[in-house]
């Protein structure tokens, strides 16, 4: 039953699609962040997360069980982040370019390894139903929240209470602001590295996951789309704060909506030009947040890539 | 807390053939404010950290409270309760005071209890001389607040042995004596024992009771501060009497206004204004002196006249025109621009010695017949002339930059902007990190510009180096100018006073 709810179905479809395009951004990012904050750049996580998709949507169509699906996602996206690490610990080695070898990687082998997957039907994660009490089916649609979503804003708190409040929280912040320091009170700065690094990797993964089992929900090899990397930036943005990335992640995932949402009420002119909103976006706030003039305010002192 | 004694017995250190320590013994008494006096390389950091533990030393003992130690890593320096303080600052700047104490503490909980972790900082700091504020970052706390918190760090570590690298070189005057007569009150209370690297006399007769000298990694020899004055001193650092004499200064009337600052306002590297609204005229034939401490908008103005930074209003005016450095203007104006840290401002650090003189005028002839082709034979020939009269030591012409000694690469860039018989030079702190014969030589060499009729913007911290060379002396203060004196009437005192902001 199509309802008429006018041009507030653009809003509304805004909103289901913010939660449901920006759950891999929160994940992706979130763990970017903690991988950023230890003074690494992983910069194949686009490729982390494609194999993410592909291994957790393979698993998912062997075992039957979604969550079986999202766990290997997350365990090959820990693999792929301890590989970036243990890379970049070998001397002149440069995290740049071996993020960018690595998404390559990635993506070569997911397509190779995915062939036979695109076929096939694996079944899907659920949702939870939060629009029982309307009777508008766009309603209902709307409030259909994946559980990954909630999931990664649990994620996103517990990692900025974390970051603050643990030991460990404070050695990968250490770790990432000065190695001095980090080296001073024992820590390993190598071992931080290479933690926070795989587990940013194994969320990545999660991210990618959620891409092939909930939306769109199916393997193609083009269902990723430079997420990974707009992710990367998107932590930039939000200035290595855990909370502000899942903002920022609900702020790309509406303006990824627009398009879809557009043409859901007809208007289709430029259905292309609003899809490349995020990427607008992100071109956008680039400029706006950086200057050769200006050092990134929270920026790791470590952090190679903006120092 | 009780204040230990500490003796070092027979320290030798060699790096490859050169013998940076050799056969140095110092002993400091329990309660002491013991200086360690020396020119650059004299082996005094050396020294320090081989006690420390962050180098091995070939030869040398430690006796701690009269009992032989073993000191291999600085964690071991740690325990015994030596504790180091450094010129720069080691606090983690996007951490706050108290993360940064509990964090240096090593010894933490798996889930950290902030609350009671900041009531027992509050306690501790009841008890200190002075305090600093907890929760904010260290990159908000002012330079004396910073090295003030490095110090109490060391006390809430419970070290009672202080070792103090240069604590004051970026402190005002005023904040310098708060922090070393506090420290000096503790010492008397024998609650700490001190020794601090420094080559202040001003600070050495005011606060310390004993005085180590070294010159060349060798020990000249240990005494109470009150048998010592100024030049014994000088001259057991440098083991010749020091003529401080630079050039003759010419008198002669001033010329025209050569630089023109006019309510000139500069954002720094997050968006602040570090300079703000300053004007300033410079005429040819004298020098300005920009007095101030560090971190106060200098860095930022010199980045502006020599085109890495963007103004944010205001107006530049060379010559009466307006100047936004460019190349080409400054070709035009003859502006020559001697920058802090040249290796890294003013060099291509993976260039030859001959490319970096070049830089200025390599697409003009004879360095480039057309502005295209380049012509490696003049280069070099330009080059040896100006080795020779600057006296850069350099393997030739040909040889990386970056292999330099830090004075050297200062005398070949001060070779290649002075040869241009520049009508305004810009020079920041020229003379930072050189030892005293080199300080002399580009000293003079600046007063030399100035006798030819040049317009000179001496930016320095070094207050001594500003009233020697000076005709006027500006103070900078948080992005303004604080006072302008004549340097014929300085009053130091008032100077002292702007430097801090009073």
């Amino acid at each position: 039953m199509a309802s008429d709810l006018g041009l507030w179905s653009v809003p509304l479809a805004m909103i289901a699609g913010a939660i449901r395009v920006s759950t891999p951004f929160i994940f992706v990012s979130v763990g970017e962040c903690l991988t950023e904050r230890s003074g690494r750049i992983n910069l194949g996580l686009e490729g982390t997360m494609v194999m993410g998709a592909m291994s957790g949507y393979g698993a998912a169509l062997i075992s039957g069980s979604p969550w079986l699906g999202v766990l290997v996602a997350a365990l090959v996206g820990l693999m792929f982040g301890a590989l970036h690490a243990v890379i970049c610990q070998l001397p002149k080695v440069n995290d740049v370019a071996t993020g960018i070898g690595l998404m390559l990687f990635g993506t070569g082998l997911a397509f190779f390894l995915g062939k036979p997957l695109i076929q096939p039907k694996a079944p899907n994660l659920g949702a939870i139903d939060l629009g029982w009490w309307s009777s508008i089916p766009q309603v209902r649609q709307a409030l259909q929240v994946n559980y990954l979503f909630v999931i990664g804003i649990v994620l996103a708190f517990g990692m900025a209470w974390a970051l603050k409040n643990t030991r460990w929280g404070l050695i990968v912040r250490l770790a990432g602001e000065s190695v001095d320091a980090a080296l001073a009170i024992g820590a390993s700065v190598a071992r931080t590295r290479l933690i926070a690094t795989s587990i940013g990797g194994a969320f990545a993964g999660v991210g990618g996951a959620f891409l092939s089992l909930y939306y769109p929900g199916s393997w193609s090899e083009g269902l990723s789309s430079g997420q990974g990397l707009m992710a990367v930036a998107l932590v930039i943005f939000a200035r290595w704060d855990p909370i502000r990335c899942l903002w920022a992640s609900l702020l790309f995932g509406a303006a990824g909506a627009i398009s879809p949402a557009l043409q859901s009420v007809g208007v289709t002119q430029g259905y292309y030009l609003f899809s490349a909103a995020p990427y607008v976006l992100t071109l956008a706030l680039m400029i706006a947040t950086c200057s050769p003039e200006r050092s990134l305010k929270g920026a790791p002192g470590e952090l190679g890539a903006v120092k | 807390m009780n204040a230990p004694s500490i003796e070092l017995i027979g320290f030798t250190k060699r790096f490859g053939a050169m013998a940076a320590l050799d056969d140095v013994s110092v002993k400091v008494k329990a309660g002491a404010f013991h200086a360690l006096l020396g020119e650059n390389g004299a082996g005094k950091s050396t020294l320090v950290k081989c006690a420390m533990g962050y180098y091995a030393a070939d030869e040398g003992q430690i006796l701690l409270n009269n009992r032989e130690v073993a000191i291999d890593h600085p964690r071991q320096a740690h325990e015994l309760g030596l504790g180091m303080v450094y010129q720069h600052f080691t606090l983690v700047p996007n951490m706050t005071v108290l993360e940064n104490f509990v964090l240096s503490r090593g010894d933490l909980p798996a889930v950290i209890d902030w609350a009671s972790e900041r009531k027992a900082l509050h306690a501790f700091f009841s008890t200190t001389p002075f305090a600093v504020p907890i929760d904010l970052p260290v990159a908000d706390l002012a330079a004396g607040q910073k090295q003030k918190a490095e110090i109490l760090r060391q006390l809430y570590l419970k070290r009672n042995l202080l070792i103090l690298d240069e604590p004051t070189s970026v402190l005002t005057p005023d904040e310098a004596d708060e922090v070393l007569s506090t420290l000096k009150k503790m010492t008397e209370e024998k609650l700490v024992t001190i020794v601090t690297i420094t080559h202040k006399f001003r600070e050495v007769n005011a606060f310390c009771d004993t005085v180590t000298v070294l010159r060349r990694g060798k020990l000249i020899g240990t005494k109470p501060t009150a048998e010592l004055d100024d030049d014994t001193m000088a001259e057991m650092m440098v083991g010749r009497r020091e003529t401080r004499a630079v050039v003759e200064r010419e008198q002669h009337a001033l010329g025209k206004t050569v630089l023109k600052l006019d309510k000139l306002s500069v954002a720094d590297n997050v968006g602040q204004l570090a300079v703000e609204d300053l004007s300033l005229e410079i005429k040819a034939g004298e020098i300005v002196g920009v007095a101030g401490v560090s971190g106060n908008g200098q860095r930022e103005l010199v980045e502006t006249l020599a085109g890495q930074r963007h103004k944010q209003s205001g107006q530049m005016l060379v010559h009466g025109e307006a100047y936004a450095a460019t190349r080409a203007e400054m070709i035009r104006h003859k502006i020559a621009c001697l920058p802090e840290e040249p290796l890294r401002n003013a060099c291509v650090a993976e260039m030859s010695v001959a490319e970096n003189m070049a830089l200025r005028s390599f697409d003009q002839p004879p360095s480039s017949p057309d502005g295209i082709r380049l012509k490696r034979g003049p280069m070099r020939d330009v080059a040896r002339k100006l080795i020779e009269a600057y006296r850069v030591k350099t393997p030739g012409p040909d040889a990386a930059i970056k292999g330099l000694s830090g004075g050297n690469v200062q005398r070949a860039v001060l070779a290649r902007e002075l040869s241009s018989e520049g009508d305004l030079v810009i020079v920041a702190n020229p003379c930072f990190g050189l030892d005293f014969a080199a300080v002399a030589e580009i000293r003079a060499r600046i007063v030399q510009a100035r006798n030819r009729g040049a317009a000179v913007l001496l930016v320095s911290e070094d207050l001594d180096e500003i009233l020697q060379l000076s005709d006027r002396i500006v103070v900078m203060f948080d992005g303004k100018l604080a006072l302008q004196q004549d340097a014929a009437q300085a009053d130091v005192g008032a100077i002292g006073r702007a430097m801090a902001g009073h």
